[in-house]
């Protein structure tokens, strides 16, 4: 029957800038290194990749070895300058396709949160519609009738990722809309669209760039599990999915799978250390956890 | 006779970058069968002086100083004896009444499992007991009340409520934090009388913490003034709120609107806002806001001084009669 | 002519399967300008409400508010017109009424952008002086919400409101976050204005103490109704409705003279299944048998003053207030 009360009053507790302290998660520092160091080796690729990606000109299947620190693979490719190019593939499609989820479902999200009527219903219905398939399942559906390349994939991706966003979106501006700032925007005179781009826009940015983070993981996940399924990045592409899905085929040639296997791994978990952080940061209320937020 | 006898004590919270001192060298005596009103603003370190008292810090706290029980150092006490001290003689009571009672059990399960767990009584006795409490803090029906659950019950009736539970295991002291600060001035009003005849009629004695002077002159028998964790000012209720001598309560007592006095007159705020943990000033915590502070209030700390049956941390003094 | 005018204003709830809630019951009273009138009462009174519906955030049910002399309308889509603008609102709780991501600033000149009160070169200026009207510094501008206290956000979100140049004010709750202190300087700052500024204020508090002290005219509200009205010290000094004599005599004083304040029997009943006759009827020390099944309306009964009781008239004549509340045993 006790409830300790608030110890430490408000005024103590110092908004500190998202950066301050940054360096006391070790968690965080680690997943920013690593993701930095995706970004670099994706922009710098041709300085960095020993060999052509392309080039067969190697002998076939050879171990890890000086002249090839990750080995050759069953077309006489160098694997490093394979999962180097690859992450020329994967990270800007995966930056890509989260930023068009995230536009299309804060926008469609706000939209129905703060006109209601008709909008609402069918925006969410909508995402019911979407949630209802497994993402995996519908990303394969997708790519599958529209054909399988790189462009499809990345569409198929972006119907299965813009609905968290409206639905997490959708439930601030409702939230927002009884703010007491907003109100007294509306008593001041401002317009419905006013209130929304400088009252409740702003407010959002924190959880939706959580979510965005966390999303460039399974971005770059579902990429590669659709690739693996031979249903985004097509030979000789080197994208990271199809190559382990080579390796499965090569099984006793271990670095040919393994080497882009760990490429993935380090990139995903690189980027769900960073959202976290983040989310301790810029959205202490938890808003964007979890996918389904059962705010219809 | 004194029943609690705090004696300098100190509350240190660590949060992430820094140390708050929260309660910084407070002392003083609680009498047996008597009110002690502990009143200040937010930031004052009034609830939490009285938490550490009970061990309901969280982790991260660390107390010093001593609270003599009838005989045992609170402070120094083992985690599990403090439990069974505080669950036997002391009686708690929360600002919030929704907030203090599960939603999930009636009433009577509540009011009864305290009893039942720390003096093994029975089911029968335990409701014997729970049924004349909730008849002598006035709840209409006790007997259906015991069946009810908390969120049926208006908020003062949740109060009297809690301050039945509070009193189940015949405590000696009950401690009532901002009993009525949620509550309508009408409602308010009745919570004040029951503790008023509780402790008359149980010779109980009482830990009073509001901000609010009001209630302080209707209940509290003594009173003790915090400020910055500090106490600025202690004595009887009476004497201090009719002639205050330090200058912060005599500051908040002119803030307050005098029904008495005609209106008319503004209000005198006090410039600035109540000294917050963390960013205390140096010297006399009051010193930027006092209009009375001289060179060396921003550097020596006052002591609490003894004056007769009061006690004032102010050198400069200046409301000596 | 007063400034705001609200006539038999009618909030009413819809429950799903219930009976209605009537928050606001045939509500009237009036501001003029430069005029402070204090409307108090105990939660669930329906003074919030009736201040949200005067300012055109909750549509009411029934009724007319009139301001500057066109009725007002509520808010809907669109984007309120000037001329109603000039009715503006302070909200209760200082951390949740700014903007907590812009400078305040710029939260100030808003109205000043939005109305085209002042272009875009004069704002900045402008939102500086509004600061200093309340008493902050013009360098608090270019700073967050955050960096404030809650007095000090307060006199913030009155500068907000100033901006739209109002002539009435409503206010709701506007201390009951804040310090002592802090409620003190900004009761001041609020009288203040209104004197200096010539502005209208309606003052919704629980805290009759502050309303005494402050506002010319107060009206109580009970269970959704006003059940009394008149000038601040004349309905202290004799309350004409038995309500509104339990609320003064259950006001702690802070005095050291250990008065204790006198409890109401019973309790707020049940707002959708009010009392029959006159609301208050079952907690009222003097009520009789007409109570109990005729409903008082809000009456005249000496100048300025106006009672919903059947005995105000006999109490304005008498010389002293009529019997204290029987004063419940806690």
């Amino acid at each position: 029957m006790s409830s300790a009360p608030a110890v430490i009053p408000e005024e103590a507790v110092v908004r500190r800038r998202w950066t301050k302290g940054f360096f006391s998660q070790p968690l965080a520092v680690v997943g920013a290194a690593i993701a930095i160091g995706w970004l670099l080796v994706a922009i710098f690729a041709p300085l960095l990749a020993p060999y052509d990606p392309l080039a067969q000109d190697f002998p076939l299947t050879q171990a890890p070895s000086r002249e090839h620190l990750f080995g050759t693979d069953e077309l006489g490719r160098d694997v490093l300058s394979r999962v180097i190019y690859g992450a020329r593939l994967s990270l800007p499609l995966a930056i890509l396709l989260v930023a068009l989820a995230t536009a299309l479902g804060s926008v469609l999200g706000a939209l129905a949160g703060y006109f209601r009527s008709w909008v609402d219903p069918v925006v969410m219905r909508t995402t019911d519609l979407v949630f209802a398939f497994p993402a995996i399942i519908l990303a394969m559906v997708v790519t599958a009738s529209l054909g399988p390349n790189v462009r499809n994939a990345v569409l198929a991706i972006v119907i299965v990722a813009w609905p968290t966003y409206a639905r997490v979106v959708r439930g601030l501006v409702l939230s927002l809309g009884d703010a007491e700032f907003v109100q007294a925007s509306r008593l001041l005179g401002s317009s419905s669209r006013r209130t929304l781009l400088h009252d409740v826009l702003p407010n959002l940015a924190g959880p939706v760039v959580v979510l965005a983070t966390l999303d460039l993981a399974n971005a770059i996940l579902l990429l590669a599990g659709l690739s693996f399924l031979g249903l985004g990045a097509q030979p000789p592409d080197p994208e990271w999915g199809s190559m382990v899905a080579v390796g499965t085929q090569y099984f006793q040639y271990w670095w040919m799978g393994t080497f882009p296997g760990l490429a993935i791994f380090t990139a995903v978990i690189a980027f769900n250390f960073l959202g976290d952080s983040l989310r301790d940061r810029l959205d202490p209320r938890g808003v964007s956890r979890g996918k389904h937020q059962g705010v219809a | 006779m004194t029943l609690l006898a705090v004696d300098e004590l100190r509350v240190r919270v660590a949060t992430d970058d820094r140390t708050l001192q929260i309660v910084d060298g407070v002392s003083y005596e609680v009498g047996e069968g008597r009110i002690f009103g502990i009143a200040g603003e937010s930031g004052s370190g009034k609830t939490v002086s009285v938490l550490a008292l009970m061990g309901l810090l969280p982790r991260g706290a660390s107390v010093t100083g001593s609270a003599r029980f009838e005989g045992d150092d609170l402070v120094a006490m083992p985690a599990a004896q403090l439990r069974q001290v505080c669950g036997r003689e002391i009686g708690l009571v929360f600002q919030d009444p929704l907030t203090s009672f599960h939603p999930m059990l009636s009433v009577g399960r509540q009011l009864t499992e305290h009893l039942r767990h720390h003096y093994g009584a029975s089911r029968g006795d335990a409701r014997g007991r729970a049924l004349a409490l909730l008849e002598e803090v006035r709840i209409p029906d006790p007997a259906n009340a015991f069946d009810r659950y908390p969120h049926e019950f208006s908020g003062g009736m949740r109060q009297r409520i809690a301050i039945a539970g509070a009193l189940m295991c015949e405590p000696r002291l009950l401690i009532a934090d901002e009993p009525t600060t949620a509550l309508d001035v009408t409602v308010q009003a009745g919570i004040l009388r029951l503790i008023d005849r509780l402790r008359r009629d149980r010779a109980l004695s009482v830990i009073l913490i509001t901000h609010d002077l009001g209630v302080m002159s209707a209940l509290a028998d003594d009173l003790a003034i915090f400020y910055g964790g500090r106490i600025v000012e202690n004595g009887p209720a009476t004497e201090l709120l009719a002639a205050p001598r330090h200058p912060y309560t005599r500051a908040l007592l002119e803030a307050l609107p005098h029904p008495e006095s005609g209106r008319g007159e503004p209000l005198r705020g006090i410039p600035g806002a109540p000294a917050q943990p963390g960013s205390l000033p140096s010297g006399c915590v009051f010193h930027p806001r006092c209009a009375y502070a001289v060179d060396s209030c921003r550097t020596e700390v006052p002591p609490l001084r003894r004056l007769g049956d009061r006690a004032l941390a102010c050198p400069v003094d200046p409301f000596a009669p | 002519m007063s400034a705001l005018e609200i006539r038999g204003l009618e909030v009413s709830y819809e429950r799903r399967g219930r009976e209605p809630v009537r928050a606001v019951v045939d509500a009237s009273l009036s501001v003029g300008r430069g005029e402070i009138v204090g409307l108090v009462g105990e939660s669930g009174c329906g003074k919030s409400t009736l201040a949200r519906a005067a300012v055109g955030l909750i549509r009411p049910t029934g009724g007319t508010i009139v301001f500057e002399g066109r009725e007002l309308p509520a808010l809907d889509r669109g984007a309120r017109s000037r001329a109603a603008a000039r009715l503006q609102m302070v909200f209760q709780n200082p951390y949740a009424s700014l903007n907590p991501r812009r400078r305040i600033g710029r939260q100030i000149a808003d109205a000043l952008a939005i109305l085209g009160l002042a272009d875009r070169e004069e704002r900045p200026r402008r939102a500086r002086d509004l600061l200093e009207r309340v008493g902050l510094p013009a360098t608090a501008a270019s700073r967050f919400p955050h960096e404030f206290s809650g007095g000090q956000r307060q006199r913030i979100a009155i500068a907000r409101a100033l901006a739209a140049d109002p002539s009435v004010l409503v206010l709701d709750e506007p201390l009951s976050s804040l310090d002592a202190s802090a409620q003190a300087q900004i009761a001041n700052l609020l009288v203040d204005l209104s004197h200096g500024l010539g502005l209208g204020l309606l003052l919704i508090s629980h805290d009759l103490g502050i309303v005494h002290q402050v506002a010319d005219r107060v009206c109580v509200m009970y269970l959704g109704e006003i059940v009394e009205q008149g000038p601040t010290d004349e309905v202290w000094a004799r309350p004409l409705h038995p309500y509104t004599e339990a609320l003064i005599h259950a006001i702690p004083h802070p005095d050291g003279r250990r008065f204790m304040p006198e409890a109401l029997p019973g309790e707020v009943p049940d707002p959708a299944r009010p009392p029959s006759g006159c609301r208050f009827h079952p907690r009222c020390p003097v009520a009789f048998d007409r109570c109990t099944h005729e409903h008082p309306a809000l009456e005249p009964v000496v100048d300025h003053r106006a009672a919903a009781c059947w005995l105000a008239a006999e109490r304005a004549l008498m010389r002293t207030p009529g019997t204290a509340p029987r004063a419940v045993e806690g």
